[in-house]
């Protein structure tokens, strides 16, 4: 067993199924598909044998679930964009893996639990990402959701079990979180040639995000979250999570090589496909406004004590 | 053609642990049963439902999420198997769904003309949302009539919920529209639960009632002060506070089913009729109907 885990790429991709059924629509979405394809390849000359997947797009309120069926198979309909067509999957996962994940979010104080059914929805994001980027199932994946109600400790820690998980089965990870930057869709339906940032606004912070993502200054864009979630995430969700899990399992730091490989408007939203590659050097003066957390403690029963 | 009319309006909370408690046959899990008096509220509901003349069930549930406008269910059947994302362990239910295009295509156009963004479902692979299949079931278990399933626009997510409210209202008149040029009687249902802040822990068996209780006081209050209100025809007033309601308690009603069928119903002044109030892994749910007929409307609790 290593004590760090080798994690050889991270992902950043959008969770909307666009690039998957409707590339040719819009020159955007054809390059986001474009840059997909990118990657696949560059997946594929690794020698990652576990694709773990953290997806803002499957809500979870028990805890934390963790996809384990070993080869789940169904047809997804997404809710909005059902008219583009359906998403017909059969997946290869890591259900090992994911039960080591599990045990390993327990040991940090984490409720979580596998999932291993059949006919479980898996929702649109993590089935684009696992279609586009890993088409033949070369790699044996793990899925986990993203609690509704947690906030920054407990994806913090989610993070550190996931890094737990995987040095301790010595695996070679590729990182995947599937979410939008700026998540305001249109609200009506739209010419797909009319697509563009839902606002200038919007646009404008997305490529700020970009920059930091380029300089490979994830711990940077971790520590921005709560801002990011204020200024340009709709409030379906208490925060904007995923820099944070992403950085906690990817590493808590600034040290990347980054590379946006394409930015564009989905349906309004901005979708971004972004490599992030370990590297030993990169931006550091990296600046940390919140405490590490390695454990995580619950509500610590304020509520009760609130009616003392 | 007699102008058609909404027969009973229903406030039908989905929490999948009721389908469960349940065991029917359609659902793959077992249980040892569980929170009856939700369970046996729905029981005496679906009895009277069983007494009315009705054509058509149309459910609003917020679990068909939609940020691009209102959508639809616009094919004529759903057959496959639903397992809830939140409850596997508790809800992978086989069903069959009749649905009735020719009325959810006029709701559609009805919307549609009334300036609200509409998007009818036509993709034979898509499933029916759990809400949906909870509601309906407990209501009408032998499934012996055609549905059509409303979904729930985010407008509080994107604008607030007092714009959620507006739409949720225009909805609800065109789709009222719709009705009485249909000529067909039609059951309203609005799935879903009062309070709604659950348990992010599950008992080792879901089922101990000993482990069920409401998620914290307020949230009580908050239902117990709405479902006051329900028994005294107030619900004009209801959905005017809905927006603080929903702020406080994280109510379901976020996604604007109660809003929907209010409209709907022309904001009812009559006592709604209570069926039940019972926690559901923390969550706050009343059983609730409104019966336009005031011969056969009751004092049930």
């Amino acid at each position: 067993m290593s004590e760090e885990p080798e994690i050889v790429l991270g992902f950043y991709v959008p969770p909307h199924p666009h690039p998957l059924l409707a590339p040719e629509q819009n020159e955007g979405w054809g390059r986001l598909r474009e840059a997909f394809d990118t990657c696949r390849q560059r997946i594929e000359e690794t020698d990652a044998d576990l694709l773990l997947i953290y997806s803002t797009v499957w809500p979870s309120i028990v805890g934390h679930q963790i996809q384990a069926h070993p080869k789940p198979v169904f047809t997804h309909v997404d809710d909005d964009f059902h008219f583009l067509g359906s998403m017909p999957y059969e997946f290869r996962m890591d259900s090992e893996y994911a039960e080591k994940f599990k045990d390993s979010c327990e040991a940090r104080g984490l409720h979580a639990r596998t999932v291993a059914y059949d006919g479980f929805p898996i929702d649109t994001g993590s089935v684009v990402a696992l279609k586009l980027l890993n088409p033949d199932n070369r790699i044996p994946a793990c899925i986990v959701s993203s609690n509704v109600y947690s906030n920054r400790a407990e994806q913090i820690v989610l993070g550190k079990a996931a890094r737990d998980a995987m040095s301790e089965l010595g695996k070679k990870v590729v990182v995947v979180v599937v979410a939008s930057l700026s998540n305001r869709m249109f609200t009506e339906h739209i010419d797909p040639s009319d697509d563009r940032i839902h606002s200038a606004k919007d646009d404008e912070w997305n490529r700020k995000i970009l920059e930091f993502f380029d300089d490979g200054r994830l711990e940077d864009i971790s520590q921005l979250s709560r801002d990011i979630h204020g200024q340009i995430r709709v409030s379906k969700v208490v925060a904007y999570k995923p820099a944070w899990w992403m950085a906690a399992t990817m590493g808590q730091h600034n040290n990347y090589d980054g590379e946006v490989l394409a930015y564009e408007a989905l349906h309004g939203a901005g979708g971004a496909v972004i490599q992030l590659t370990p590297a030993k050097g990169g931006v550091g003066d990296k600046e940390f406004d919140e405490d590490d957390v390695e454990y995580y403690h619950g509500d610590r029963s304020v509520l009760d004590k609130g009616m003392l | 053609m007699a102008k058609g009319e909404i027969v009973l309006g229903c406030l039908a909370p989905h929490p999948p642990h009721v389908v469960y408690a349940e065991n029917p046959e359609q659902n793959e899990p077992f249980s040892e049963g569980g929170w009856e008096a939700l369970r046996w509220g729905y029981h005496r509901l679906a009895r009277k439902l069983k007494g009315i003349d009705y054509d058509c069930i149309v459910v609003l549930t917020p679990h068909w999420m939609t940020y691009v406008g209102t959508h639809f269910l616009g094919l004529e059947r759903f057959q496959n198997i639903s397992v809830d994302p939140i409850f596997p362990n508790l809800f992978r239910y086989h069903h069959d769904i009749q649905v009735d295009v020719e009325l959810a295509e006029a709701m559609h156009d009805a919307a549609a003309e009334a300036g609200i963004i509409t998007k009818m479902m036509r993709n034979p692979d898509f499933r029916v949302d759990y809400g949906t299949i909870v509601s309906c079931h407990m209501l009408n278990p032998e499934w012996s009539k055609p549905i059509v399933t409303i979904s729930s626009n985010r407008s509080t997510h994107y604008y607030s919920n007092e714009v959620m409210n507006e739409q949720a209202a225009a909805l609800g008149e065109a789709v009222m529209k719709a009705i009485e040029a249909s000529g067909k009687r039609v059951v309203l249902v609005a799935s879903h639960s009062l309070s709604h802040r659950h348990f992010v822990t599950e008992a080792p068996l879901p089922e101990d009632m000993s482990r069920e209780h409401i998620y914290n006081h307020s949230q009580y209050v908050w239902d117990m002060k709405i479902v006051q209100m329900l028994r005294e025809g107030k619900t004009k007033e209801v959905v005017e506070i809905l927006p603080e309601m929903i702020e406080q308690t994280m109510a379901e009603a976020e996604g604007g089913g109660l809003s929907w069928m209010m409209a709907a119903m022309g904001y009812p002044d009559y006592p709604a009729e209570i069926y039940g109030y019972q926690s559901v892994i923390g969550t706050g749910n009343a059983i609730a109907a409104w019966d336009p007929n005031e011969a056969t409307r009751e004092i049930v609790l």
